[in-house]
């Protein structure tokens, strides 16, 4: 597993303070390209705040801070000189609730590229295709595309929103419990999605489902209370925890 | 797509938002800018009138006759026909006001609220000028018949009208702050065994007081700065009226009825923005009291 | 009495009291909306709304008056409409400096409180003499739309605040910029609530009078105005002309009736569409 391992970001000493309160503690970790990584632990334990660290979703809560840095080809997305809509270009992310502009499917899904510059109908149309393909949900909604995005079943409007990630090509996709507003089934699809998905893209998902991680991820990392506690190969973390601490989150002991 | 993290055109689409930005900014001032801009129209027209007679004078001055020979511009008399009003239009609007507050946030049920929300918002929205001839061909003679009054356009009269007007500010708002009570609150009392005006009047109403006196002087404000009512039914006699009975003039109606006739910046002019200043000085203060009350309340509500 | 009891006559007195309080508001209003009906709508045919007043206005019609109120409502709103919505979308989309905001929201509630008179006096040095407008249905729709203009910010407010978070966040992390966000998202997913709620400042510039009075508003024009530079009759204005100033006050009384009835149902009617919409907009969104 451990061959040709390229890393695609890593984040180094990184603190965050919402106004005086701290909720990142010094995280330092490596997100190895095209695999996929899931981030564990309690709620309030911080996974959530360090994945919005990532495309600095965070810059737009007032009040918060971020110190240390997240390394991204090569440069510190946090430097004064980075431009931060091209750092959200190139790593898409996915929300906890599907959240669907209130448009078409089609226009929905062509808004990144729109405001990528694209206006061509013919490409337009080809990478609109090509993503909802790509987040497995083409062949439902082929023939209508043209209705209102809000009128599908919320597994299907997560993996539009999916498909809306994908379609301005990005190289890493966070996923912030991309499943947890769906049902069993729907939850499936997602899960199926996310690991063919790898191939093709670098992915970084937090969940508070522990099977979810050892059924999607190849690493996980446990945080507990803003720290990163343990972090290693997803089988290895499971059967294996070496600390104290993750070992009684993931046998259910608390949390 | 480019896609280097140093996008060469960020620096222009950067400016760009700044810019975009900076514009939104500056219309958002125009508020602020008009009312100063309120402010120094009114004191240039107003205040050469005190090239003529003292601050002193004016205010409390009892004789206004600005076109005799010489004028007088003494505007104490129009001060207290609007406070006169004013009390006398609060001491009806509020209790209105209040109790129909209370009744839609913590007695009517749902269709009653659907029915009676409505109708004070509409109340709100009738046209002053309407509510002053309603008091003209209305109350008016009602009063002169009811009383045996030489005349049904006074105080009284002016007052109710007013207060027509001031019940739907009063009433929105402190329905909010009723609202805003916690649920738990009036649990905690029925769970005592309080009964329900127990609870309005122990529980919920003193947790809404400073909402509902942000509401109270809204609606005093509202009543005090109201012209075409007061132009229309208090009569309109430049004079401190002795009983409720009695014809007066308030600060606005002396300003709307006069301004067509006054010589463009002759004293008269410049006497009728001066009391403007006056008028605006004195809403301006109520205001300031429920911007004042309302923060307060704000900080609470959050801990 | 004991003690019991003497609890049950309070609540009894009390809840009366308030019942009787809306009952008084209720009736006051709905009175004076049968009132006006009853006696304005014998005098409304479809002469008196497209015809001129004739006879030194005892007799004929309000049709420039009702022209004068829909050019000064429509100047109002092209005025407030474009600065309120901007000021909205400062306030709730960029700003986060709370002493900034602080310091507009003042202007805010102290425009909102200035007397609709000061607001005339203000048009009148400003509009009617300073820049020379003279008194026409520029310097009017000008003063009322600075009248309204915190009737509008309030609406857009409401209608900004409503559009879902999630809706900003996705835009956001696709690689929008602020301002395509804003334009292309949450403006589209605000426009309904902006609109209707901006329909209540419609209705609040075309009852006003006084703020008209010395700006924009005549006695009577013999011709229906053509250009903006041009003095124009107003409903509201016209109400209180006859039944005050008027050498006929008795005569043009059915004619007061008529117009009173007219305004209140422009203004009711608008007001009502406004409130209905809005409950609507308000159960959509859940």
């Amino acid at each position: 597993m451990m061959h040709n391992r390229k890393t695609a970001i890593s984040a180094k000493n990184l603190n965050f303070f919402y106004g005086k309160s701290q909720a990142l503690f010094d995280v330092t970790m490596d997100f190895a390209a095209h695999e996929v990584t899931a981030l564990i632990g309690p709620s309030g334990c911080g996974k959530s705040t360090f994945l919005r660290t990532i495309n600095r979703m965070n810059d737009i809560i007032p009040g918060t801070r971020v110190e240390g840095e997240i390394l991204f080809d090569n440069q510190n997305i946090y430097d004064p000189g980075i431009d931060v809509v091209q750092v959200r270009r190139r790593i898409g992310m996915v929300f906890q609730r599907p959240n669907p502009f209130p448009k078409s499917i089609f226009n929905d899904v062509a808004y990144g590229l729109r405001i990528n510059g694209i206006t061509n109908r013919v490409e337009l149309r080809d990478r609109v295709e090509k993503s909802l393909k790509a987040a497995a949900i083409w062949s439902e909604v082929k023939d209508r595309l043209n209705e209102s995005a809000l009128s599908l079943s919320g597994g299907q409007q997560q993996r539009l929103c999916i498909a809306r990630a994908l379609a301005i090509e990005p190289e890493v996709i966070l996923m912030d419990e991309p499943a947890s507003a769906l049902d069993p089934i729907a939850t499936q699809k997602i899960e199926e999605l996310i690991v063919e998905l790898k191939a093709d893209y670098t992915i970084i998902i937090v969940t508070h489902n522990m099977q979810q991680a050892a059924r999607v991820s190849d690493v996980t990392a446990f945080f507990y209370l803003g720290k990163l506690i343990e972090l290693g190969q997803t089988d290895a973390l499971f059967t294996r925890p070496r600390l104290k601490q993750t070992e009684d989150y993931i046998t259910g002991r608390f949390g | 797509m480019d896609q280097s993290l140093r996008n060469k055109n960020r620096i222009s689409r950067r400016l760009r938002e700044k810019i975009i930005q900076s514009i939104f900014f500056t219309l958002s001032l125009v508020s602020i800018l008009i009312v100063g801009l309120i402010f120094f129209f009114l004191f240039n027209e107003g205040v050469p009138i005190f090239q003529h007679i003292s601050i002193r004078d004016f205010l409390f001055g009892t004789l206004w006759y600005p076109t005799a020979d010489p004028p007088d511009f003494g505007i104490w008399p129009m001060i207290i026909g609007s406070i006169f009003v004013t009390s006398l239009a609060s001491f009806i609007a509020i209790p209105l006001g209040v109790f129909s507050a209370v009744y839609v946030s913590e007695i009517a049920g749902h269709r009653a609220k659907e029915i009676i929300k409505p109708v004070i918002e509409l109340l709100a929205s009738i046209p002053s000028v309407v509510i002053g001839f309603f008091g003209m061909v209305v109350v008016s003679p009602f009063l002169q018949k009811t009383f045996d009054l030489p005349l049904g356009l006074n105080v009284l009269n002016a007052s109710m009208m007013l207060a027509l007007m001031a019940v739907p500010t009063i009433s929105s708002i402190s329905e909010d702050a009723l609202n805003a009570v916690p649920r738990s609150l009036r649990e905690a009392s029925y769970a005592l065994g309080a009964n329900r005006w127990e609870t309005i009047t122990r529980v919920v109403l003193p947790a809404g007081l400073s909402g509902i006196s942000t509401a109270i002087i809204l609606g005093m404000a509202r009543a005090m700065g109201e012209t075409m009512v007061v132009l229309m039914v208090a009569g309109g006699a430049a004079a401190i009226p002795g009983s409720i009975f009695e014809s007066c003039r308030p600060l606005p109606a002396s300003i709307a009825a006069e301004m067509a006739e006054a010589p463009y910046r002759g004293e008269h002019y410049h006497a009728l923005f001066a009391t403007g200043i006056v008028l605006l000085i004195l809403t301006f203060m109520f205001n300031a009291i429920a911007d004042h009350l309302s923060h307060k309340y704000r900080m609470t509500e959050s801990g | 009495m004991n003690l019991q009891r003497r609890r049950k006559w309070t609540q009894f007195l009390g809840l009366l009291c308030i019942r009787l309080s809306v009952t008084v508001i209720a009736a006051a209003m709905i009175f004076m909306v049968i009132f006006l009906f009853i006696n304005g709508i014998g005098v409304i045919s479809w002469d008196f709304l497209t015809q001129q007043p004739t006879d030194a206005m005892t007799r004929g019609g309000i049709y420039p008056a009702i022209i004068g109120t829909l050019y000064l409502t429509l100047g109002s709103i092209i005025v407030s409409f474009p600065l309120g919505v901007a000021s909205a979308i400062y306030l709730n989309e960029y700003a986060r400096n709370g002493r900034m905001i602080r310091v507009i929201r003042f202007g805010i509630n102290s425009l909102a409180g200035v007397p609709s008179v000061v607001f005339g006096l203000f048009g009148l040095a400003v509009f009617v003499v300073y820049l020379g407008f003279g008194s026409s249905i520029l310097s009017g729709s000008l003063t009322l739309g600075l009248l309204i203009l915190p009737v509008v910010i309030g609406a857009s407010e409401e209608a900004l605040k409503s559009v879902p978070m999630a809706y900003r966040e996705a835009s956001l992390a696709l690689g929008a910029t602020k301002w395509q966000t804003i334009r292309k998202v949450v403006l589209p997913a605000a426009l309904p609530g902006i609109l209707t709620g901006s329909i209540l400042g419609v209705g609040r510039a075309a009852g006003e009078t006084a703020p008209i009075m010395f700006t924009a508003a005549a006695f009577y024009t013999k011709v229906i105005p053509d250009s903006l530079l041009d003095e124009c009759m107003a409903l509201p204005y016209h109400i209180y002309v006859l039944a005050t100033a008027g050498t006929h006050i008795n005569e043009t009384r059915p004619i007061q009736y008529g117009t009173a009835l007219v305004l209140i149902g422009l203004v009711l009617g608008i007001n009502l569409i406004a409130i209905v919409l809005r409950a609507r907009i308000r159960r959509r969104q859940g």
